[in-house]
């Protein structure tokens, strides 16, 4: 799990620009389910065959990330934002274009903290002049940041573990699954993090029965955090409620009956901020009942976000539960 | 002038009538087939025995302004927004009330009676009304009714180096661009869309898409040109006179770089100028249109407009010819190609 989570999180995938993401998760799937097709929005679909009732699980390929809007007459670039991003957590940062370009984030001379807003930053790429960016970097252009992956033992740290740990979980889960009583379609999703964009055409498409969403989660156990639940280490969370979404009762019950049934650590999850795929799914057509397993992580949209190996093993565990398990709703 | 006509009709969002009916006047001739559908979007087919790719191109026929929301003791209006408008453009301004063209003025108070603070301050709306000359409220009860859509008194026209002024350009140029595109004969099934609504949600282009389905759709819009103090040049967006926009993100939407790409290479191959619009801000029906369903790829095109979104915006002449151009050239180039995604 380690390898996979470290190739996975060194691939640049920002919103919009998943591609090298789907590519190697294509090729991590193509002997472990019956069909992979890729949809409009760029979805990646990897179905497999197994009952009567339609599974949806999403985890989205995406990162949060940069995007170039104008370069100046000495070869500064200017960026927008892509997903949600702090002005702060990207000063001094180093970001990765998908060509292998490499900048650093510097910012206008500003005397006050609060002043450090996105329109003060500017990305270096050791340019000279415009026309020497230009031969490396487009407007338009999309970075991510850069910034490797860190192996602590239990924990590991690395950038886009939101979502790339959703990633892993969904390919692990899929490999170790081994009589599917479902009909499963697990969904690589795209754009998250700019709005559950891909998960809404792609659960659209699918019209499943349920709708089970593998993402990130905050936690609450690090000094002066806020007052969350969810700590590192305690196992798979079950969500109860997000921004995007009030999970389904039924789906509730179904996760956390599973998780005792099986003796799988879990611990539920109420999160005040944010929204996952979930929400998306849960409103197409007339309605899908949908549910969330998180994994709890620390420091969450910043290059050095944090996830403990037993959450992630437990929310492994979950999911083959599930798509064992002949679920009715 | 088609631009000057446009532009000079009222269409605040929920009450495009006249718009939707000037236009469907001057095409139903070119088209095999018009409809206007629940919410008010005009639609005409130009698809009759033909294949290919479906294409939708919209641009929506709504504009900002101002809702009556009360009547006061002595006649005046009070006001709400409707869409996106800053209230320090609105003071002073010279408006139409209503169906029936009830001129009006945005009351300001005057300098003399201020107080110091009060002139660095923008005025709320809650604070702004509109005086249509009643003596009191049963006065202006007989030429206004609670509801009724204010839109600005502008006189529209060319000016300057091949400028044009006006207001509404946002998004009636995307309209006269469509217009004049349905001059022309495709040889693709083609759905031109005038929208409603767009200003306070996106809301005409939500329901078109979905019924439309098309397999491709391109939107036609005005954006900002900050191609002017204080704003610095990386911050411009884009600028007057360099062409059509083409976006390659907003707030609601990452269009496909394939798309951007053939764009550029349309543009580039027919010597046609274009812009890349330097910005993230802002959103368009691209967002809706693209989600809809199981996903619909989507491209903006957009002519730049100083001073969007207030009573008075600027357009080059050229820019908007130069978009008909570009849009001409793409259609021409799928009818070849196919789709580029």
């Amino acid at each position: 799990m380690k390898d996979l989570l470290q190739r996975l999180t060194s691939i640049p995938g920002p919103s919009g620009r998943e591609d090298q993401v789907r590519a190697f998760i294509q090729a991590e799937l193509e002997d472990y389910c019956d069909e992979l097709t890729v949809d409009t929005m760029g979805n990646l679909i990897a179905f497999k065959r197994g009952g009567k009732t339609k599974l949806q699980f999403a985890a989205h390929m995406d990162e949060i990330g940069v995007i170039v809007t104008a370069i100046d007459e000495q070869g500064f670039l200017r960026f927008g934002k892509i997903g949600g991003i702090r002005p702060h957590r990207l000063y001094a940062q180093r970001v990765r274009f998908q060509n292998g370009t490499v900048g650093v984030i510097g910012a206008e001379k500003i005397d006050d903290l609060k002043e450090l807003t996105l329109e003060k930053l500017y990305i270096d790429i050791g340019a000279t002049s415009a026309a020497e960016a230009k031969t490396k970097v487009s407007v338009g252009d999309i970075a991510a940041f850069d910034h490797e992956f860190v192996d602590l033992g239990q924990r590991v740290v690395a950038k886009a573990l939101d979502d790339r740990v959703g990633c892993a979980v969904l390919i692990e889960a899929l490999k170790r699954v081994s009589k599917p009583q479902n009909d499963l379609y697990c969904t690589f999703t795209v754009q998250e993090e700019v709005g559950l964009r891909g998960a809404k055409t792609a659960a659209f498409g699918i019209e499943p029965d349920l709708g089970i969403a593998l993402d990130v989660t905050g936690t609450g156990d690090t000094p002066e955090a806020p007052k969350l639940a969810m700590k590192l280490g305690q196992g798979a969370a079950i969500k109860i409620k997000d921004v995007s979404l009030i999970t389904h009762p039924q789906v509730k019950e179904l996760l956390s009956t599973l998780a005792e049934q099986n003796g799988i650590p879990y611990q539920f999850e109420v999160l005040p901020f944010g929204g996952t795929d979930a929400g998306a799914i849960q409103l197409t057509k007339a309605g899908i009942p949908a549910g969330v397993i998180s994994i709890p992580c620390r420091y969450l949209h910043s290059p050095s976000e944090m996830v403990d190996l037993n959450d992630v093993e437990a929310a492994v565990r979950l999911v083959v539960a599930t798509m064992e398990h002949p679920v009715t709703l | 002038m088609l631009l000057k006509e446009l532009s000079e009709l009222h269409g605040v969002s929920s009450g495009e009538t006249a718009v939707r009916h000037y236009i469907r006047d001057r095409i139903q001739s070119r088209v095999d087939r018009i409809e206007t559908d629940r919410l008010g979007n005009l639609i005409a087919h130009r698809d009759q025995g033909k294949k290919g790719p479906r294409v939708m191109l919209s641009a929506h026929m709504d504009e900002v302004g101002l809702m009556v929301v009360g009547i006061d003791a002595s006649g005046l209006l009070k006001i709400k927004t409707v869409g996106g408008i800053e209230e320090r453009v609105l003071i002073s301004k010279r408006v139409l009330v209503g169906p029936r063209r009830v001129p009006g003025v945005i009351c300001a108070k005057p300098i003399h009676l201020q107080e110091e603070e009060e002139g660095e301050r923008p005025v709320k709306t809650t604070r702004l009304f509109v005086d249509i000359g009643a003596t009191d409220r049963s006065d202006a009860e007989k030429d206004v009714k609670i509801g009724d859509l204010i839109a600005f008194d502008v006189e529209a026209g060319p000016f300057g180096d091949g400028l044009f002024k006006g207001k509404a350009l946002d998004d009636r140029v995307g309209c006269a661009v469509l217009m004049n595109l349905l001059e022309n004969e495709y040889d693709l099934p083609l759905a031109y869309a005038f929208t409603v609504q767009e200003e306070v949600g996106l809301r005409g282009a939500t329901v078109a898409a979905f019924g439309l389905n098309p397999d491709l759709a391109l939107v036609v819009e005005a954006t900002s040109a900050g191609d002017v103090p204080p704003l610095k040049k990386h911050q411009a967006s884009t600028r007057l006179g360099a062409g059509p926009a083409i976006s390659f993100m907003d707030r609601s939407v990452i269009v496909n770089p394939a798309l951007i790409q053939r764009l550029a290479a349309v543009a580039e191959e027919a010597g046609i100028p274009y812009q890349f619009r330097e910005s993230t801000t802002g959103g368009t029906e691209a967002g809706v249109i693209n989600r809809t369903r199981s996903g619909i790829p989507v491209a903006v095109i957009s002519v730049p407009c100083r001073y969007i979104h207030a009573p008075v915006g600027i357009i080059s002449l050229n820019d908007f010819t130069q978009t008909v151009k570009l849009i001409d050239a793409f259609l021409r180039d799928i009818e070849q190609r196919g789709l580029p995604v």
